[in-house]
Parts: C-alpha cells; sequence; structure tokens
C-alpha cells in the first residue's frame, strides 16, 4: 500500500507489519514530523485517535469552512496548509486509531532494533514494527480541583473550543469561565466570537505573578505573544465581566451545577451558572513517554514532569524521540519545528541523510525555534496557576475522579505510611481508574509533597503502565501467540509439544 | 447548555439515547451530540453511583462512558455517531451480559 | 512478608523496626494475584501442604485481627476455588496432580471434587462451551490485596513499628550482642535481624551467614475495568475482585531478565479466558504488568535462623497472601522465642543439600 489514507473501512487491518518510522499523534509537531520523514523517502506512518489530522489547536481543520477563519482565528486557519502537506507527502495515515503500548525490539547482540507499537482501530487490535518512533501526544489541560468540579455542567474550557471545532456548538444558558493561563482569553475569546454569551470570567492568576513575570518581561516585549495577548484581553473584556484576583473557587449543585461560589479580595460571592467551563494552562501529556521508560525530570517553572530529549529530541530510550507539547509546552510554531528537527534526527538515525546534510537542515529550523519559544518564560511565570488551584486546601475535594479519591484520603495515606503516589496508589486505589492519572497525577505528586514537606522532584509519578489507553479483552486475545508465550501459560500442556510427564503446574 | 451554529448543521443523524430518539449532524462525536441535545449526566459512577458528563472532550477523562449498541464503557467523545445507533446511559460498571453483542 | 512478621512481633511486645524501599521498587506483594490458595500445593513436600492448610484456616483470625487493629476489611472470601479445564487432557493431568499429592506418605488430606462440564456449569454458570471440567476445592479463596497490602502497613502503625521507608539497606554486619544495619541513610543496631527483603534477600543473607537460594520466575497478570458480579468463585486464573475488576493471570516464565510485558502472554492468557468465560470479550483492560515472584527452588518457603550469627532469620515464600496469617502468628512466635520448632524447621535451605527424604 502507499501513501494513503486508511479509509474506515479497511481500519487498521491493511497496514504492513513494518515501517521505518511510526508518528504517534497528528498534531503539528506529528504532522511536520511525518511530512518531514516521508520527504527523506521514509516508510511513514502517522497515526492519531482523531478522525481527522489537525491535533489540538487545528482539530476538524480540514473540515473547517470559511466561516470558521473568521471565527477561530489565523492562528488556526495555519494549520490547514500543514495538514495538507502531510496529505500530500506520501506518508500512510491511520485516523481513529490509537496507539497503546511500545516496546523496544532487541536484536541479537541485545541491541534495540526498534520498537514494536500496538494500535487499536474500530474493535481491533495490531502490533507493528517500526525502526524508529516518534511520539507526539501533545498536552492536556492541567487538572483543576476544586470542590464540585465533577459536577455535569463544569468542563473544561478546552472541551468547549472541541465542541466548537468539531461540531460548531456554542454553550448557551448562563456560562462561566474560570482560570488562568495564555489559552484562557484565546477560548474566551473564540467563545464569544461564536456567539455565546458568557455571564463572567474569572481569572485566578495571582497578583504576585504580575512581579514575578516582569523579570522575563524583556523577552515578552519582542514576542508575538504580547501583541495578540493584549488584543484577545481587550476583545473578552469588551464583552463580558472580567472578575480578577478569584482566590478561592467551587461548583455547587445537586446532580448537576447550579451555582458557582468564589472569593476576591476576602469576600464571597456567589453566582447560577449552567455551565463552568474551566482551564489552568496545559501540562505535556506524559503517559506514553512514562510506560515507555522515558527519564522525566521536574521542571519547577512549567509545573510538570517533562521527558528528557536530546537536541534531535530523542528520548532516553533508544530508537524513540518525542517532539511537541509532549515534551514541554512552547505551543503550536514551536511544536511544528521540533517535530521537522525530529524528524530529521530520525531520517539521519535510519541513513536517509547524511549527518551534514541534516545539520544543515535543522540550522535554520533552530533559529526560528528559538524566535517561536520567545516570551515563553514570561508567559510561565505570569500564568503559574496559584498553589491553591493545584493543591486542594479543602479535604474533601476529589483528587482522583475515577476512584472518587478526596485530597484529605491521599494526606491521610501519607501519614499512614505511602511515602509516593505508587505506595499511595496501592492504598486507596487513586489513579487506577480508566483515566490512568492523566486527571490526578500532578494533584498527587504536589500533595504527597506538601503533606511530607519536600519538593515533588523528590515524590515522582505514578509508574505506568501498558495499555496506556483501554482496549478490549477479546481485542488482546486476538494478537498473535508465540510458543514460548503458550509454554509460559501452560507449561507442558502447551500444544507446542506433546510430552505427558506431569510437572507441578505454577502454583498461586 | 450547548447549541448548534446553524452554518454547522450538515446531514442529519438519527439515534437513540436511553430510547429517546436524538437528532445530530453528521460527523459528531457520541457525547457532541448528547451535549447538543441538552444532555449533562450520561453516566454514574460505578464508586458512588453519582452522575458525570463529558469532560474534556479530547479523550483523557473517561467521563462521557456511555453504552453503545450493547458494549459497556466506550468513550462517546471519540466514537462518532452513526444511523441508527443505540446509546445508553452508563450506569455504574460494565454490566456483563451473558450473550455479549458482537 | 515483612509487614506481618514485624507485626506480629510487635504484638508480642517486641521494639521492631522495619527497613524497606522507596516508592518504586521489586515488590512482590503489590504485584500478586491474592489467592489464598491451598489446592496442588506441596508436591514433593508435603509438610508445606499442611503449613498452607492451616494458613487458610487461620485466614478469617487474621483478617478479624487486622480490621480490629486497622478498620481495615481486607475482603477475605473462602467460598472454595476451581481450577478451570480447557480440555480432556488439562483436566486430566491436574486430576493426576491432586492424585499424587494426596497419595505422598504423611500428607495431609482436604477435600476436593472432580466436576465434568454440567457439573461445573452449575455452580459457574458463566462457563463457555469450551471448559471441559474442573477442579473444586472448599478451601480456597481470594483476599483484596491492595487492601491487605494497606491494612498491614496500618497494623504496623497501630502496633508502633517504627517503618522507615527509603532505607534501603546496603550492609549487614553481626556485632558484639547483635547487627548493624547500614545505608547511606545512616546505621541502626538490634539484637535480631529478619530478613524479609524478597528478592533482595540473594544479596543480604550470606551477610549474616545465610543462603537465599532462589530461581527466577516472572508473572504477568492483565486487569479489566470494574464489571458487575458475575464469578461467585474465585478461579486459579481468572478472579473478580470485591470492587469489581476481573484479575487474569498468570503465567511463569524461568528466562525472562527484564520486567516488559509480552503481549503474546497477555494474548494466550485473555484468549483463554474468554474461552472460560465468553462474556469477557468486551471488558476494557486497564492495566498489565509483569512480577518476579519470590521463588524458592522447590516453590514451598524458606524460614532458617544462621547457625553462624545467631539473631538473624531469613523468611522467604513465594505464596505470601496465602501464608500470611503462618507468618504474623506463627513464624513472628518463633522468632520471638528464638527457636524454630520441628514442624516449620523441614522448611530450612537444608532440604536443597539433601537428597529429598519423602
Ligand atoms: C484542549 C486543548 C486545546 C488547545 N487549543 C489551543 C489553541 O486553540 N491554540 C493554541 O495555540 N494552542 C492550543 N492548545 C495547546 C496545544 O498543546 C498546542 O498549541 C499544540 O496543539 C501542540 O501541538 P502538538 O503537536 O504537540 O500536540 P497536539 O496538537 O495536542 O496533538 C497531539 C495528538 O496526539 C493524539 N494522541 C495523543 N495520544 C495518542 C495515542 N495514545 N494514540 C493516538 N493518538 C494520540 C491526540 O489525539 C492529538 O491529535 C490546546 C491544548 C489543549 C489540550
Ligand atoms: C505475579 C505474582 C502473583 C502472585 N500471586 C499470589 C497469590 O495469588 N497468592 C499468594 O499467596 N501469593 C502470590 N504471590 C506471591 C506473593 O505476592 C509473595 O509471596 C509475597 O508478596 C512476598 O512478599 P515478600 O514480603 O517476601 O516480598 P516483597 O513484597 O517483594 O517485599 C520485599 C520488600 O523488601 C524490600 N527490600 C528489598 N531489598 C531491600 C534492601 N536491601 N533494603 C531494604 N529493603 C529491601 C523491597 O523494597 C520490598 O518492599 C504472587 C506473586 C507474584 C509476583
Ligand atoms: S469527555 Fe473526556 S474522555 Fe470523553
Amino acid at each position: 500500500m502507499t501513501g494513503g489514507t486508511l479509509s474506515r473501512e479497511q481500519g487498521i487491518a491493511d497496514l504492513v507489519d513494518d515501517y521505518d518510522v511510526i508518528v504517534v499523534g497528528a498534531g503539528p509537531a506529528g504532522l511536520s514530523a511525518a511530512t518531514t520523514l516521508a520527504g527523506t523517502k521514509a516508510r511513514t506512518l502517522l497515526i492519531d485517535e482523531n478522525q481527522t489530522p489537525g491535533g489540538q489547536i487545528y482539530r476538524a481543520i480540514t473540515l473547517a469552512q470559511p466561516v470558521d477563519r473568521q471565527r477561530m482565528g489565523e492562528d488556526y486557519w495555519r494549520g490547514r496548509s500543514i495538514a495538507e502537506e502531510f496529505l500530500r507527502s506520501g506518508a500512510e495515515y491511520a485516523p481513529a486509531t490509537t496507539a497503546w503500548s511500545i516496546q523496544p525490539l532487541q536484536d541479537d547482540p541485545g541491541r534495540t532494533a526498534g520498537h514494536e507499537v500496538g494500535l487499536s482501530s474500530s474493535g481491533m487490535a495490531r502490533l507493528i514494527r517500526a525502526k524508529q518512533v516518534v511520539l507526539a501526544t501533545g498536552a492536556l489541560e492541567r487538572p483543576f480541583p476544586i470542590p464540585g468540579w465533577t459536577l455535569p455542567g463544569v468542563m473544561t474550557a478546552g472541551a468547549a473550543q472541541i465542541a466548537l471545532k468539531t461540531s460548531g456548538l456554542v454553550p448557551s444558558g448562563k456560562v462561566v469561565i474560570a482560570g488562568t493561563g495564555p489559552l484562557l482569553y484565546l477560548l474566551a475569546a473564540q467563545l464569544i466570537d461564536a456567539g455565546a454569551m458568557v455571564s463572567a470570567v474569572l481569572d485566578t492568576t495571582p497578583r504576585e505573578n504580575w512581579h514575578r513575570a516582569f523579570r522575563h518581561a524583556p523577552g515578552f516585549l519582542v514576542s508575538p505573544y504580547l501583541a495578540k495577548g493584549l488584543k484577545l484581553l481587550k476583545s473578552v473584556q469588551r464583552r463580558t465581566r472580567v472578575i480578577r484576583w478569584v482566590s478561592t473557587l467551587a461548583a455547587e449543585g445537586e446532580g448537576g451545577l447550579r451555582e458557582i461560589v468564589w472569593m476576591t479580595g476576602g469576600r464571597e460571592q456567589r453566582m447560577p451558572a449552567d455551565l463552568l467551563l474551566l482551564h489552568q494552562g496545559v501540562v505535556p501529556n506524559v503517559n506514553f513517554s512514562n510506560a515507555a521508560g522515558c527519564d522525566h525530570y521536574w521542571d519547577e517553572a512549567q509545573l510538570t514532569f517533562r521527558p528528557q530529549v536530546d537536541e534531535w529530541y530523542a528520548s532516553s530510550v533508544a530508537g524513540l524521540s518525542l517532539a511537541g507539547d509532549g515534551v514541554g509546552i512552547r505551543g503550536a510554531e514551536a511544536a511544528a519545528i521540533q517535530g521537522r528537527i525530529a524528524g530529521l534526527g530520525c531520517a539521519s538515525q535510519l541513513g536517509l541523510i547524511a549527518p551534514v546534510e541534516r545539520d544543515r537542515l535543522a540550522d535554520p529550523l533552530r533559529r526560528s525555534l528559538a524566535r517561536a519559544m520567545r516570551g515563553r518564560r514570561f508567559l510561565d511565570e505570569l500564568y503559574r496557576p496559584a498553589k491553591a488551584f493545584r493543591v486542594p486546601q479543602d479535604q474533601d475535594t476529589t483528587v482522583c475522579r475515577c476512584e472518587e479519591i478526596s485530597a484529605g484520603q491521599i494526606r491521610a495515606s501519607v501519614n499512614a505510611g505511602a511515602g509516593g503516589p505508587n505506595q499511595m496508589k496501592v492504598f486507596l486505589r487513586c489513579g487506577m481508574g480508566p483515566c490512568q492519572g492523566r486527571l490526578c497525577g500532578l494533584t498527587v505528586t504536589e500533595l504527597i509533597a506538601d503533606e511530607r514537606g519536600t519538593h515533588p522532584s523528590e515524590i515522582g509519578y505514578y509508574r505506568l503502565r501498558f495499555p496506556i489507553k483501554p482496549l478490549k479483552l477479546r481485542e488482546l486475545a486476538a494478537l498473535p501467540q508465540t510458543d514460548t508465550a503458550k509454554v509460559a501459560v501452560l507449561a507442558d500442556l502447551a500444544d507446542t509439544h506433546h510430552s505427558t510427564d506431569l510437572v507441578e503446574r505454577k502454583s498461586q | 447548555m450547548f447549541r448548534r451554529l446553524s452554518d454547522r448543521a450538515s446531514g442529519e443523524i438519527t439515534f437513540t439515547f436511553d430510547g429517546r430518539p436524538i437528532t445530530a449532524s453528521a460527523g459528531d462525536s457520541v457525547a457532541a451530540a448528547l451535549l447538543a441535545a441538552g444532555v449533562r449526566a450520561c453516566r454514574t459512577t460505578p464508586v458512588s453511583g453519582s452522575p458525570r458528563g463529558p469532560y474534556c472532550m479530547m479523550g483523557v477523562c473517561f467521563e462521557c462512558l456511555v453504552r453503545i449498541d450493547g458494549v459497556d464503557n466506550r468513550q462517546g467523545c471519540l466514537v462518532i455517531v452513526q444511523e441508527g445507533m443505540r446509546v445508553e446511559s452508563q450506569r455504574g460498571s460494565a454490566a456483563l451480559m451473558a450473550e455479549p453483542a458482537q | 512478608m515483612g509487614a506481618c512478621v514485624a507485626w506480629g512481633l510487635a504484638r508480642q511486645g517486641l521494639r521492631v523496626c522495619v527497613l524497606d524501599e522507596g516508592d518504586i521498587a521489586l515488590r512482590a506483594s503489590r504485584a500478586n494475584f491474592a489467592l489464598v490458595w491451598v489446592q496442588g500445593k506441596g508436591l514433593g513436600l508435603p509438610a508445606y501442604t499442611a503449613w498452607t492448610k492451616s494458613a487458610a484456616e487461620a485466614w478469617p483470625c487474621l483478617a478479624s485481627e487486622l480490621l480490629s487493629d486497622t478498620g481495615v476489611d481486607v475482603g477475605l472470601d473462602q467460598p472454595g476455588g476451581f481450577t478451570l479445564c480447557l480440555s480432556d487432557r488439562e483436566l486430566q493431568v491436574n486430576v493426576d496432580m491432586m492424585m499424587r499429592l494426596h497419595n505422598q506418605p504423611n500428607t495431609v488430606i482436604y477435600p476436593y471434587e472432580v466436576l465434568d462440564h454440567t457439573q461445573t456449569r452449575a455452580r459457574l454458570p458463566a462457563i463457555g462451551p469450551e471448559v471441559s471440567g474442573s477442579i473444586y476445592c472448599p478451601l480456597d479463596g481470594h483476599v483484596n490485596s491492595l487492601r491487605l497490602f494497606r491494612a498491614l502497613h496500618a497494623a504496623m502503625k497501630a502496633r508502633s513499628v517504627d517503618y522507615r521507608a527509603d532505607h534501603v539497606v546496603t550492609a549487614i554486619e553481626p556485632r558484639a550482642g547483635g547487627f548493624a544495619l547500614k545505608g547511606a541513610w545512616g546505621e541502626v543496631r538490634a539484637p535480631r535481624v529478619v530478613l524479609a527483603a524478597g528478592l533482595g534477600n540473594a544479596r543480604l543473607a550470606p551477610m549474616v551467614g545465610l543462603e537465599a537460594p532462589m530461581k527466577p520466575s516472572r508473572g504477568q497478570i492483565i486487569v479489566t475495568e470494574k464489571a458487575a458480579p458475575f464469578l461467585r468463585y474465585p478461579v486459579v486464573t481468572v478472579r473478580q475482585t470485591d470492587e469489581g475488576g476481573i484479575m487474569i493471570g498468570d503465567s511463569e516464565e524461568a528466562n525472562a531478565s527484564s520486567l516488559r510485558i509480552d503481549h503474546s502472554i497477555s494474548s494466550v492468557m485473555a484468549d483463554r479466558a474468554i474461552r472460560m468465560f465468553p462474556l469477557l470479550g468486551d471488558l476494557n483492560v486497564v492495566r498489565t504488568w509483569t512480577a518476579f515472584r519470590v521463588m524458592t527452588p522447590d516453590g514451598s518457603p524458606v524460614y532458617e535462623q544462621s547457625e553462624t550469627c545467631p539473631g538473624a532469620y531469613v523468611a522467604m515464600a513465594h505464596s505470601g497472601v496465602t501464608l500470611a496469617p503462618q507468618h504474623a502468628f506463627s513464624l513472628a512466635d518463633y522468632i520471638a522465642t528464638g527457636t524454630i520448632p520441628k514442624e516449620a524447621a523441614v522448611f530450612s535451605t537444608r532440604r536443597f543439600r539433601v537428597p529429598a527424604s519423602v
């Protein structure tokens, strides 16, 4: 099969068993990596969970109409050319496909000779091999654990943006947007532009952040963020009430959201609401890189764990590169450039381009990357979410939404001997539900650090296991079974040979 | 809670939610179609039975779980609605029917 | 193991300190299948059958003591357990094995039944047509292993055991009147030391004149999302936890060197689980993991006091969940009094040096 998009009917059954490269994630980083690699004649497969390419920022871009250009802005529209370039690149594309595992393949001398990637689509799983893998799985919105955040009617602001991009849905009724972060006002403006009546924006950015951020003002002043940011702020302020210095926030209601309660300037206030949209920045989605065994470190500026990468975005695991916001939040433009650099790195590993050529091509990219990253430090400092919104102060606030574990229970387990997230998980089942810690991991690390009076870097993160996304038991059962595997389960009863010896079967 | 922009309505699709017929636009995810129809909660949790509804719309939170054509615990925000689809609220944990739907 | 012994010793009024690794470690107790299992244990060492059987009998007592010390219900359920067979040959091999077990001299006898498909179906209505038969033993059961882990930690705390995480022991030095245990964190001294470090015993035992023979044994387990209750009895390879999740396992590999998941093994296990219970096919798998067992060469436990350094003990067992009452009650007694009686002395490593005496 040559380049092209798999149709719904074909599914992943028609994929060949081996590729030069598998890229996971069709956001700006993954699209650019795949386009670059296909350009060097690497046999490239791009897979993504969504129905169409674009990732978060350019979600549903190939379906967008001219009205969306005006509604969502030029930064959104730019995704069209990135997606189109990819679709012409000759890389294969498997949409609506989830990657759930990645494992190194060893050659004879025990070196890593590539990876085997577990894919699942429309109820079918496959294991596909590739010499190089690029994970460009992007970011997710930082957990926002406030009292009542599990009530129906409370969603993330990103969720509302996705509903708008993919289905043209606009929030209606009494809508409140709350939080902080560079995207908060963008999301608010997009929703208002699309016709949403927003009752208020509750801004939780702490006052002291402004002082800290100003140290990094020079970079910010020359970055494109400044003009864009001011314009958004003005546009939102003109059209809704912006309430600043919000220091506590809670959602209330029986069986669904009714009211929002917050404090500002030491005073408690209330407002009825049908929909509360929360957002306090985005953080790398590290589930895949963590389960794959890549080294991670705590980034104090971004208050998150980030995978370690070298100048070609290669991770600590041989043959596995990472690019885009999954490595650290740098924004869409930087993600696309990183994807291209990672692509060049892989192409050179594959022997498709010479190192000199690789360096020559990467040079201008690195300069653009530096430009694209200007002003980031300012944004990181300014939009650092307040501790009260990261580490719930109220004991009853739910932290793990899946297993319904509260902040108080986690604090108590620390005192009962669970010194880290993995021991705590065993004590409370916290983080063991289907989201696999995506919505509680960072909160748990910071909570335990807070309770133990130490630093998150000392505490670490959940150790995650495959599958990183659930798949059906019957999908697993249909994967190829080796003789060794049969022996491991059935010992002498495996139908690989017919010995009549009786051995003691494995005992529990 | 949500309304649809008139310029974004495309081919109509009809499916049922807990037996009630709902009209969606072609290309909607199940979760988006439910939000457009005013459904806030689509499941109850296995632990406490409390109601939940879609939270992230991008496949990470697992709050949008529904039963689709007899299969429990599918992520509504990642499944595209199809004509005639039978969607039901996910009540607690998977039901384990003796005759699993194919 | 360590938590059981420590709690048991503290119950006798001893001052106990537990030195443990940190948040991430090779820790079989965090990775097990949680069966309290008698069926099939003790081929080659009949004393192990007796030891296991009385462990199962003592479990209700352990569960209630833990509950009263900590308020944590470990979810003990002993309705009897099944070995399900997917072919006549499989059934025959298992039946033969049970017969050989019961034909050993000086072995304790326990009840079990061999059931055909229809008889099995009467008790496990969800089985599929491929199940050819089963063995049922009324002594078998299971617990909630996560809650057991938590209860033991809480129980240690309730009895003032000094539990220290992030205290890897790198050296043990016999001293006059006791031992000095050392690590990057410093040093503690105690007149007695119990090595219950699982796989870590291999390194520690020689420091006090003991051996900790083990053979590599890796197991793999699959866990699904929660489901409505469908399985009244634990099956040796499939069980439903009291929270609803289904655990499927476990495999045994003798030559695996890493903890990397083998999807091929998962596939065999998943396939067999679905053939046993077809309704499992549509459940979502949420986790798979592998772990190394604390496996002695014959699979039976090792308990021994050092001859050259009296006061130093080694304690290790593969079936640490099943045997938990023995470790918390009997073994703790032996260590407190300083002598391992005859019925438990058979579990010394001497059995690996002399020809089997059965
Ligand atoms: C909800 C949300 C909305 C955002 N909106 C904007 C915006 O409007 N403007 C802006 O500048 N920035 C936005 N961002 C920030 C965004 O992270 C970056 O701007 C940009 O999208 C990063 O690009 P990327 O290629 O690194 O990752 P992404 O664009 O996030 O792409 C990652 C892709 O990987 C896929 N994926 C992840 N895991 C798997 C898996 N296991 N299997 C298969 N596929 C997988 C995802 O479905 C996604 O398509 C948003 C972030 C979020 C979380
Ligand atoms: C896949 C699998 C399935 C199982 N299923 C069952 C079952 O169904 N029923 C059953 O009864 N049993 C089962 N078991 C066995 C049971 O889990 C073990 O017997 C039991 O947990 C062993 O406990 P342990 O305390 O000896 O070892 P571990 O739990 O491994 O504990 C050893 C402890 O010592 C610490 N340690 C190691 N070295 C050092 C050092 N140098 N300094 C300080 N601390 C150190 C480790 O960090 C660890 O905390 C299973 C085991 C596995 C792996
Ligand atoms: S809404 Fe979060 S996973 Fe679907």
